[in-house]
């Protein structure tokens, strides 16, 4: 029999297995993450079945909040809303914001522009409940005497929008915070997204003699459309699961309290009525139940939002060289 | 781009060229005032928030401050040990229950999966995941760990809090590994080292700062994070007792603090925000000094932050 050159086969069998189990190790810890998703939203079905059967649709579209036992009654309406409407504020004063930095950053000489987006990102690593306590102690109060105030006093009488008290614990004021932030998300993603646009682009659009505004309006912004959009969502994603700074700025009104009227009226979101009531939740009864189900709504929400975000950022990575059409 | 509209576009931007020079440059002038404006008033918050804590939380801290059982309000002094006590447990546990899954899931994106159907479906479903609400990981582990073993504990805290270290370490490690170069995995091979050795010992070891820095960033996140303690932990005035008990941790305290009306609380309240501000702005510094100067720091902050590398 002739010599084999190559000895791959005489290797003894525990190695290969123990090779195999790596492999397969490696590959469980990976695909532990679909499994945590999977079985989240069956528990969170599961667990808030019986809100769904005893409300039915109601419980989406009703604004009664009592957890009074034998007068229960839920509706998670008003704070389905309310995360909508703050979200969309936030989303509103902040991404033109965060679209001024990234494009700031990029006309920066590089030794000022790197530090400036650090300084940006570090606002990311303040802990949200660090916002809520400043904004609880210290921001409202300054803005509700220096922006609210004159805001009510001159518009509040015509326009519906400023009417109500302003207290500083309330709608335009968490939203605010919320604004500031998602500001480091969305303008780390679009500066990224900005600086994927190919250099031909943008020096075409200044041999034609444009100015560095004109050369972002032709050659960028055009460009990256879809990861700007991306990027709008990934920001409204975050906002919309946002929990202490909310909780503790919002005013925390329950019920049909809760329906926003005015950009001075107290509300409430998906995240902080759970985070104010479920401890005080009554295991027996359905108030656990609905908060469970108000956490299925904001799963479902959050997830569609990132997905949507992650198409958008994924096609604007794929885009080609070549003229804008 | 047919040609009729190919020829409106250019007549377009003719148009535009042609109309008056010095508004134009005004324009731009306009626009860039916009613009470090808009640096500004995100830049103003941060300074005002750091500026507060430093201002009303410096004159706070003490020894007896970081480390004694807070006492009753009105008794003079209220600490925060117990709370800086349970934010290390937390951050121990989850590092123990998320950092194996994290790392070998990275791996196995990187060095295993490659392109292939599971591998893509795995890294966009741990994208999403990063986003995820971390309040309704709150309720998850609520549900998964507090009702199943009856109680409210440490484990679930800690089961809660490695669900958002985990992907971001996975991803982290992943795009650290894809920096090492091809060769390096060659020339084990040609040594004739088994893939485990070869992802083990070496492609692991060129790796280890973008994974330390995924590491320590995740530790940044997890330990500021409040929402899922709040039904798992629930927060406590004393000092650990054991895994099965509801402990306290610095941001819940923080929230604590938050709800009651005594001035004591507020400052106590600022006292404690310095020190979790302190330990989370001395690990990202530390990151940015010791960790990202090379080349990967780029696309890693961008992964860290927000779970996506835009190539």
């Amino acid at each position: 029999m002739p010599k084999r050159w190559i000895q791959r086969d005489e290797k003894p069998r525990r190695w290969l297995l123990s090779e195999r189990i790596f492999k397969y190790a490696t590959a469980a810890a990976g695909a532990y993450v679909l499994a945590v998703i999977l079985v989240m939203a069956i528990q969170l079905g599961f667990e808030s079945a019986p809100i769904w059967e005893e409300e039915g649709a109601e419980f989406v579209f009703g604004t009664d909040w009592n957890s009074v036992p034998g007068r229960e009654s839920y509706g998670a309406l008003p704070y389905v809303l309310g995360t909508l409407i703050t979200s969309a504020l936030a989303l509103a004063l902040g991404f033109p914001l965060s679209i001024g930095i990234a494009m700031l950053v990029m006309i920066m000489p590089k030794r000022l522009g790197r530090p400036l987006g650090y300084l940006v990102d570090l606002i990311e690593a303040v802990p949200s409940v660090v916002f809520g306590l400043w904004g609880l102690f210290v921001f409202r109060l300054y803005f509700r005497d220096y922006v609210e105030k004159p805001l009510h006093d001159t518009l509040g009488d015509s326009i519906y929008l400023f009417g109500g008290t302003p207290f500083g614990l309330d709608v335009l004021t968490a939203s605010i915070i919320l604004a500031i932030m998602i500001i480091p998300t969305i303008s780390s993603i679009s500066r990224e997204v900005m600086s994927a646009v190919p250099h031909q682009q943008k020096e075409a659009a200044y041999m034609l003699g444009s100015t560095t505004f004109e050369m972002f309006r032709m050659a960028i912004f055009p460009y990256s459309k879809a990861g700007l959009l991306g990027a709008a969502m990934l920001g409204l994603g975050r906002a919309v699961g946002e929990t202490m700074a909310v909780t503790m700025l919002i005013g925390n009104a329950t019920g049909a309290n809760a329906m926003v009227s005015s950009l001075f009226d107290a509300g409430q979101t998906m995240p902080s009525i759970i985070a104010n009531e479920f401890l005080e939740a009554s295991p027996i009864g359905l108030h656990t139940p609905a908060l469970i189900g108000i956490g299925l709504i904001l799963l479902g929400v959050g997830l569609a939002i990132n997905v949507t975000a992650h198409f958008l950022v994924g096609r604007m990575v794929k885009v080609n060289e070549g003229p804008v059409h | 781009m047919s040609h009729e509209s190919r020829q409106q576009k250019r007549a377009e931007i003719r148009a535009m060229f042609k109309s008056n020079v010095r508004r134009r440059l005004w324009v731009d002038k306009i626009m860039r005032g916009a613009v470090v404006a808009c640096a500004l008033t995100a830049i103003i918050p941060l300074v005002w928030i750091l500026g507060t804590a430093v201002y009303s939380g410096l004159p706070v801290l003490s020894w007896a401050f970081l480390t004694e059982e807070p006492g009753a309000v009105g008794a003079g002094l209220i600490s925060i040990g117990p709370a800086i006590q349970g934010t290390l447990i937390l951050i121990g546990l989850s590092s123990v229950l998320g950092l194996p899954v994290g790392i070998l899931g990275g791996i196995y994106l990187a060095e295993f999966g490659g392109g292939g159907w599971l591998a893509r479906q795995i890294r966009f479903f741990m994208d999403v995941f990063i986003q995820v609400p971390s309040i309704v990981l709150g309720i998850f582990a609520f549900l998964a760990v507090v009702l199943v073993l009856g109680h409210f504990s440490v484990w679930a805290g800690g089961f809660a809090l490695s669900l958002i270290m985990f992907p971001i370490v996975a991803r982290a490690t992943e795009e650290s590994i894809r920096m090492v170069p091809w060769t390096y995995r060659e020339a084990g091979a040609a040594l004739g080292l088994s893939k485990m050795a070869i992802t083990l010992r070496i492609v692991l070891s060129q790796a280890k700062k973008g994974i330390i820095t995924g590491v320590l960033l995740s530790v940044s996140r997890v330990g500021g994070e409040t929402a899922p303690l709040i039904m798992t932990v629930v927060g406590s005035s004393v000092f650990f007792e054991d895994m099965d008990t509801p402990m306290d941790a610095l941001p819940l305290r923080i929230w604590r603090f938050s709800l009651q009306p005594y001035d004591e609380a507020r400052i106590a309240g600022w006292g404690a925000a310095f020190t979790l501000l302190l330990v989370i702005f001395a690990i990202h510094l530390g990151v940015r000094y010791f960790f990202m100067q090379e080349h990967g720091g780029k696309g890693l902050r961008v992964v860290l932050h927000l779970g996506r590398k835009v190539r």
